[in-house]
């Protein structure tokens, strides 16, 4: 693990490639969290909704982002994290996660991270502000 | 079609940053972190507590914003924001409210599109700011059109 404070820009910190998404990851999501919309969850409500299949939820990928951040969580905090939404992430599709030092100011380090696809689309993109203690 | 709702904002709701839910919320995102899950990490830790993933929030009530109904079908989340003080602590109190920040509307290839920006807030029980989050969602044709809604007492 690269020592977050070492990054220098346009560096990155490690990336994760989930697992293919699976009908149990968004059922889990969708109890953890308390968001029931069935379009995440049941083929028929995603159909009925002009869907091709169930998606996950947008937070599901967000959730996942900030993950790459949590080995660094007593060095600092995300102060601010933000993303677009920008393509829909049906099952089986493979998440790969990056988030890449954009700028430094003083205790400030800016990232641009991202969830792209398989296919090399992007499904999420967005900014954290991880500050320094 | 919320354009009349601008400005209107809920109660405020008490929630509490549960130690079962941050843990099943953690996992839920492949993150069973020990500074979120193990109690005698947390102790130890800069926090001298376990904290909560930043997306935790989403598993808040907010409370219900009078007159907004938000429809089933046909509902976008296109973006998401949260601006943190500092990290959830696991044991505290968290008062929640939501207001609606903007609505707007735009023609666009697939059709007439609904832009609904909501703001949500948490605050200690000494009404510091701890957390906002923005919620921006789209609506399109189909959301407009459909006749099944949700109460207003979303999650985000």
């Amino acid at each position: 693990m690269t020592a977050i404070t070492e990054l220098n820009v346009n560096e990155c910190i490690s990336s994760v490639t989930l697992s293919p998404v699976s009908r149990l990851d968004l059922i889990k999501y969708a109890g953890a969290s308390g968001d029931f919309n069935p379009i995440h969850t049941i083929d028929e409500e995603a159909e009925k909704a002009g869907l091709p299949g169930i998606i996950a939820h947008g937070m599901w990928t967000m959730g996942n982002i900030s993950k790459l951040f949590t080995p660094y969580m007593e060095q600092g905090f995300i102060q601010s994290f933000s993303t677009r939404f920008t393509g829909m992430v049906f099952l089986d599709d493979v998440l790969t996660l990056t988030a890449e030092l954009a700028d430094k100011k003083e205790e400030k380090l800016i990232f641009t991270v991202k969830a792209v696809k398989q296919d090399e689309t992007t499904a999420a993109k967005g900014t954290v502000i991880f500050n320094l203690y | 079609m919320y354009k009349h709702l601008i400005g209107k904002q809920s109660e405020k709701v008490e929630n509490q940053v549960e130690r079962g839910a941050v843990a099943a919320f953690a996992r839920s995102i492949g993150d069973p972190h020990p500074l979120y899950v193990d109690k005698e990490y947390g102790k130890y830790s800069k926090y001298q507590n376990n904290i909560a993933p930043p997306t935790f929030p989403r598993t808040f009530s907010y409370g219900t914003i009078p007159g907004l109904h938000l429809p089933v079908a046909g509902l976008i989340h296109g973006e998401q924001t949260f601006e943190y003080k500092r990290p959830l602590l696991i044991g505290e109190e968290i008062y929640c409210h939501s207001k609606v920040e903007n609505y707007r509307e735009k023609r666009a290839a697939s059709g007439h599109l609904g832009f609904l920006t909501l703001i949500n807030i948490g605050e200690d029980m000494r009404e510091n700011n701890i957390f906002t989050s923005k919620v921006v969602l789209v609506l399109t044709e189909q959301a407009r059109e459909g006749e099944d809604y949700y109460d207003s007492n979303h999650r985000a």
